[in-house]
């Protein structure tokens, strides 16, 4: 495939970013999905919207979030990788963020939004927790009703955040239907929606579903790249040479990565969930087990069998048991800007612990995913390499979860 | 030359009468009971069939359909089964519509020209697909037209007259009104509000329209059938065949004659109706 111009410019008047996304709705759906986008191109010329996500970013989400120099993790890297070998590790720390993840900066985005439009009740799907967690947080804060969607396997293994959403005022649904995961819920979710369309607003939490979601998740998660950029200038005087992040949908990596796409010295690598290893077929990595196919709204790339239905997904991470991702990934994907790779659960889990005992940082289980792979690709870079890998969440929801697996009883 | 549909919904309004439409499942619970059904049904009453294709994710349909669809795929129920039933069906019978209902995947998986071309050979009439609006026509709507298979749209409550042109520009065959906001079988629909919709529909198509999603027993589809051109069930069906289901999701000898015998008493409440708008 030819490399446009620029990569930055999509999606186009469709919502397509190449052969992927698109807006593969019901019609009942339509309507509200076209009227959605309005608002939000209304919203984004809006000075006033604009001074208002500045300020919730800046009051209520607590950011800028830093930019941390992980001086142990890279000594410890460099300490088994050959003389003058071992990249300069920074963790753009997320997990800092009110609710714990990065989840907040697109959900912030979507409840104003929802408030300008006049909608009154929030539905939102969510897997680990995080985004739920998050919707709630911006609905007790702006007195809507919020319903959270959450399969049934995720609400036993997430229950940490099931409690928090439920502190929180949110009314959280287990759903029994199919894989009771991520897409599970996705799909009640939009039969929510298609239900209660004059008053609701869906509230999507990652890069993917009808246009305009990819592209307008995409917008909001982008201040951590545009953030990691002038950090990265004022520490160290240039732009980084590497970007990693972990992908279920890939809101948090499409966030870090969009604002460098059209810097060709930015290497940039997205890290899928291979679960038990991409042979084992129980895994979450469907750029590199997928092939092209549609759903929830849009043409992605998507693990299924040959009939084209989907397959379930497996990971040890609740966020990133998608058997989906983001439209723009799969472009990058096809296009080769970015480069995607896989951890699995046992090495996720190492680094989940490497990483709690050599920083005082415990990660949650997805972005464990991305330090896995920094652990064994920043040895074979130089120690002038400079490196971002996004701490896109903290691990305690995690803690139970990890206990168990690990034979400790809490 | 008419089209199967066509002469179906004109010969159903030279009767005075809406068309009974009846939606199953390909393959539930399995290959051989959905096939005897599909031929099972023009007997029973019904006057066009939508062969529902399984999908494992299918975002607008309720529990009773997405359990269908479940068991059908439980069973290896594939989209070229489905075909090679349609196929089947049309050796003895040459004049009733299938259409088959499902979503965009499977298609796009089984490849959009291979499908057409497999669809019109096993004598399929026209499609629904669930998550395909206008704006994606070029996917599978225009290609469809173009190898002479109807492409029926979905007409729903949130579609406004602004909106109503351009869902019917490229819609052929029939109309299929949603009657309610909401997924299949849940909401009862509203006659009254029903009758004012295709009122609205008509005003921009000469085409039949057909009412779905909220009809569920002999006594709604009645109410509908005074004002639609085609009255759609498929919960409801979907639910008798579940309830002669045994322990295991399996087919019993109570099964067949369940589903037969509602779409008999659901005919007799649309044949019992006369048209009150007829054109």
């Amino acid at each position: 495939m030819n490399a446009p111009n620029s990569f930055r410019t999509g999606p186009d008047d469709n919502g397509h970013f190449g052969l992927f996304g698109g807006r593969f709705v019901a019609e009942t759906l339509m309507p509200l999905i076209l009227d959605l986008e309005t608002a939000y191109n209304e919203a984004k010329a809006d000075p006033a919207y604009k001074a208002e996500m500045d300020a919730g970013l800046k009051h209520y989400v607590g950011r800028p979030s830093p930019l941390y120099y992980a001086e142990r993790l890279t000594e410890h890297l460099r300490a088994g990788a050959s003389p003058g070998m071992g990249a300069k590790i920074y963790f753009k720390r997320e997990e800092l963020n009110h609710t714990g993840s990065h989840k907040v900066n697109n959900v912030l985005g979507q409840i104003l939004l929802a408030r300008r439009m006049g909608k009154k009740r929030i539905i939102a799907e969510t897997g680990a927790g995080q985004h739920g967690v998050a919707t709630a947080t911006l609905c007790a804060r702006y007195g809507l009703e919020c319903v959270v969607y959450m399969g049934a396997v995720d609400v036993s293994r997430q229950a940490p955040n099931v409690f928090r959403m439920k502190m929180l005022g949110a009314t959280v649904v287990p759903v029994q239907s199919g894989s009771k995961t991520l897409k599970d819920a996705m799909n009640e979710a939009l039969r929510d929606w298609v239900t209660n369309v004059s008053d609701t607003f869906y509230c999507i939490g990652t890069v993917a579903g009808p246009h305009p979601y990819p592209a307008m998740v995409r917008d909001f998660q982008s201040i951590i790249g545009t953030e990691t950029r002038e950090q990265m200038l004022e520490m160290e005087g240039r732009l980084p040479d590497s970007l990693i992040a972990c992908i279920g949908g890939g809101s948090n990596a499409m966030g870090l990565f969009h604002p460098f796409l059209d810097d060709p010295g930015v290497q940039i690598f997205g890290v899928e969930a291979a679960g038990h290893g991409i042979p084992s077929g129980q895994h979450a990595a469907s750029l590199t087990g997928g092939r092209p196919g549609v759903l929830h709204g849009n043409r992605t790339y998507l693990l299924m069998d040959g009939d084209g239905q989907i397959a379930e997904a497996h990971s040890i991470s609740a966020g990133l048991d998608y058997p989906g991702i983001g439209p723009e990934h799969s472009w990058l994907h096809d296009t080769g800007r970015a480069t995607y790779i896989s951890a699995t659960d046992d090495e996720a889990l190492a680094a989940f612990q490497l990483v709690a005992k050599l920083e005082g940082i415990i990660p949650a289980l997805e972005p464990a995913h991305a330090l896995a792979r920094v652990a064994d690709l920043a040895p074979t870079l130089p120690e002038d390499h400079l490196m971002v890998v996004n701490l896109s969440g903290r691990g305690d929801k995690d803690i139970p979860q990890v206990a168990d697996i690990l034979g400790t009883s809490l | 030359m008419s089209t199967r549909i066509e002469t179906r919904f004109k010969a159903c309004a030279a009767e005075g009468r809406a068309a009974l439409v009846t939606f199953v499942t390909a393959g539930d619970p399995d290959f051989e009971t959905s096939l005897a059904l599909l031929k099972a049904l023009p007997a029973a009453g019904a006057d066009i069939i939508e062969f529902g294709v399984p999908f494992t994710d299918p975002m607008a349909d309720g529990p009773a359909i997405q359990a269908a669809g479940l068991r059908a795929l439980a069973a290896g129920q594939t989209l070229a089964k489905t075909l090679a039933m349609v196929k089947t069906f049309r050796e003895g019978d040459d004049t009733t519509p299938v259409v088959l209902m499902g979503y965009y995947n499977p298609v796009y998986v089984y490849g959009v020209e291979r499908f057409l071309n497999d669809a019109k050979a096993a004598g399929v009439d026209g499609l629904v697909v669930v998550d395909l609006p206008p704006e994606e026509d070029n996917e599978l709507c225009l290609p469809a037209l173009a190898a002479g298979l109807d492409f029926i749209r979905l007409a729903t409550p949130t579609t406004d007259d602004k909106r109503l042109p351009a869902v019917l520009a490229h819609t052929a065959g029939f109309v299929y009104y949603v009657s309610i906001t909401g997924i299949t079988g849940a909401a009862q629909a509203d006659p009254a509000a029903v009758g004012q919709a295709v009122t609205r529909i008509k005003r921009h198509t000469a085409l039949p329209v057909a009412v779905g999603f909220g009809v569920k027993t002999p006594e709604s589809a009645a109410a509908i059938a005074a004002n639609a051109d085609g009255v759609v069930v498929g919960s409801a069906l979907i639910d008798a065949l579940r309830a002669t289901l045994d322990a295991e999701d399996r087919a019993t000898p109570a099964t067949l004659p369940a589903v037969t015998d509602l779409v008999g008493r659901l005919a007799d409440a649309v044949r019992g109706v006369r048209r009150q708008a007829a054109e």
